[in-house]
């Protein structure tokens, strides 16, 4: 993934990529490591909480309870750069949505791109990763998890039955 | 052993730091935390609030707290409505309740109260729909600025557990100290507070705080002090002889400040009287924080805002 990413941003120093919180966030740094090995240039990393911008905060949130914010930390500006997001799962593009909302408060990037590790299908916005590590049918009644070590203590993807109802 | 946040607050209102637990206090305070960051884009404004409309009930002066009110609301893009006590029908004698039952009936989503009486937003609380916000009641409690005070003293320090910090001036009509000290004694802080004594209420030890008659001992070793505003307007009906022996007893001044730590932090809630409770070369040195607390004001009323927005039913299943 790291080498198709460099090879269509075309010129790497614009590159920048932004981990999605919580687990875009080490994917990212892996992937900027990776990118560094490779073209000796490593990209810098960002993080970005959406949890304001959610559209299931506010008046449409089901829950009771509302999500606990997280660190958003752009070390450089994003105005003129080639933004790479990074999340861990693509599921209905709301994630996405929010983050797209989230960067633009912060400046004005040349291009926005998508990495996600794992595609998990039912879209209910039209979006789409530029790169996927693995897309995976699943149906909507199973729990697609990405564990990493950084936050987690373990590494893997796992999908998850819902059993009984 | 820090406190661990609770995952919501329990209730659709705040009207004092009382009915709140350790853990519902650490949440608002790691919240707010995060939407410090806010007031540092280029764009201090996110949507979280949107569509939600939030009326400022002051019936009483204040610049400080509405206007920092007023900012937390628009940085999550709620509207805000001002009512001015002086320009509205109170002046043509109607009640706190028939005001407020008046404009709940516009369905507002939050009502943010400051009244001269305390309980006046318990009763409000009882009544609306509307999530209430105590901005001050009477003598009572102050929440948001408690939690302002604490926001910036675990910036600075860290943590709240095991600091010393000594609150100075008139307990007997401050709804700051009141706040302050459930606040911070329910969150592992040793607090002390001093005053003349005709100025201490009796009960204050109840509270969760050791009461010091002479200013020096209370402050001996401090990691903040704090000073409280000396009503002026009260000048004649208040219980010391003059203001300049005010100052000489009880002001923090350059040669007091020495015997706090080395690194203590200054904290006043504003408005500050020169000269009269902090000396000037105190409220402007190195040690003064007043005007980092007025920046987390913000950040705590934003927090405040966005947790009592998630609504009161049933936490979520996850």
């Amino acid at each position: 993934m790291a080498a198709e990413l460099v090879e269509r941003v075309g010129d790497e120093k614009l590159l920048y990529l932004v981990g999605v919180q919580t687990r875009g966030v080490p994917l990212a740094k892996r992937l900027a490591k990776l990118i560094g090995t490779t073209t000796g240039h490593e990209p810098p990393v960002g993080a970005l909480d959406i949890t304001l911008y959610r559209d299931d905060v506010g008046p449409w949130r089901a829950a009771h309870q509302q999500p606990l914010l997280r660190d958003t930390e752009l070390p450089v500006a994003i105005d003129g750069r080639v933004i790479c997001l990074v999340d861990d799962v693509l599921y209905t593009g709301r994630t996405v949505r929010a983050a797209l909302d989230t960067l633009m408060d912060y400046g004005r990037p040349q291009a926005i791109r998508l990495a996600v590790l794992v595609d998990r299908g039912h879209r209910e916005l039209p979006i789409a990763a530029d790169f996927v590590g693995r897309a995976v049918p699943t149906s909507h009644s199973e729990d697609v998890q990405v564990r990493v070590t950084e936050c987690d203590g373990e590494e893997g993807v796992w999908i998850a039955k819902e059993v009984g109802g | 052993m820090s406190v661990k946040p609770a995952s919501r607050l329990r209730g659709k209102d705040l009207v004092g730091i009382d009915p709140l637990t350790a853990g519902e206090i650490q949440l608002i305070l790691d919240t707010a935390e995060q939407m410090r960051e806010i007031a540092e884009r280029p764009i201090k404004k996110v949507p979280a609030l949107r569509g939600k409309t939030v009326v400022n009930l002051f019936m009483e002066a204040s610049t400080r707290t509405r206007f920092s009110f007023e900012v937390a609301e628009k940085r999550l893009s709620a509207d805000s409505l001002n009512f001015a006590a002086s320009a509205s029908s109170v002046s043509k004698g109607e009640t706190l309740l028939d005001t407020a039952l008046n404009l709940e009936a516009m369905q507002p989503d939050f009502i943010v109260l400051r009244h001269q009486y305390a309980g006046a937003p318990h009763q409000l609380a009882r009544i609306l729909k509307s999530s209430v916000v105590n901005a001050g009641d009477g003598a009572h409690e102050h929440p948001t600025q408690a939690l302002l005070d604490a926001l910036t003293i675990r910036l600075k320090r860290g943590t709240l557990e095991g600091q010393v910090v000594t609150i100075v001036g008139d307990l007997q009509h401050s709804r700051v100290v009141r706040s302050n000290v459930l606040l911070l004694s329910r969150m592992g802080a040793e607090v002390r507070v001093a005053g003349p004594p005709s100025l201490i209420p009796p009960g204050m030890e109840a509270m969760g705080c050791r009461v010091f008659h002479h200013v020096e001992e209370a402050i001996a070793g401090a990691d903040v002090v704090m000073m409280l505003r000396i009503q002026l307007e009260r000048q004649g009906r208040m219980n010391f002889p003059t203001v300049r022996e005010y100052y000489d007893f009880f002001a923090l001044t350059p040669e007091r400040l020495k015997l706090a730590r080395k690194d203590c932090l200054v904290m006043h809630p504003g408005p500050m009287n020169r000269g009269v409770e902090i000396d000037s070369r105190v409220a402007d040195g190195p040690h003064s924080v007043i005007l980092e607390q007025v920046t987390n004001g913000v950040a705590v009323r934003m927090a405040v805002l966005y947790l009592l927005a998630g609504g009161h039913g049933e936490p979520a299943s996850d």
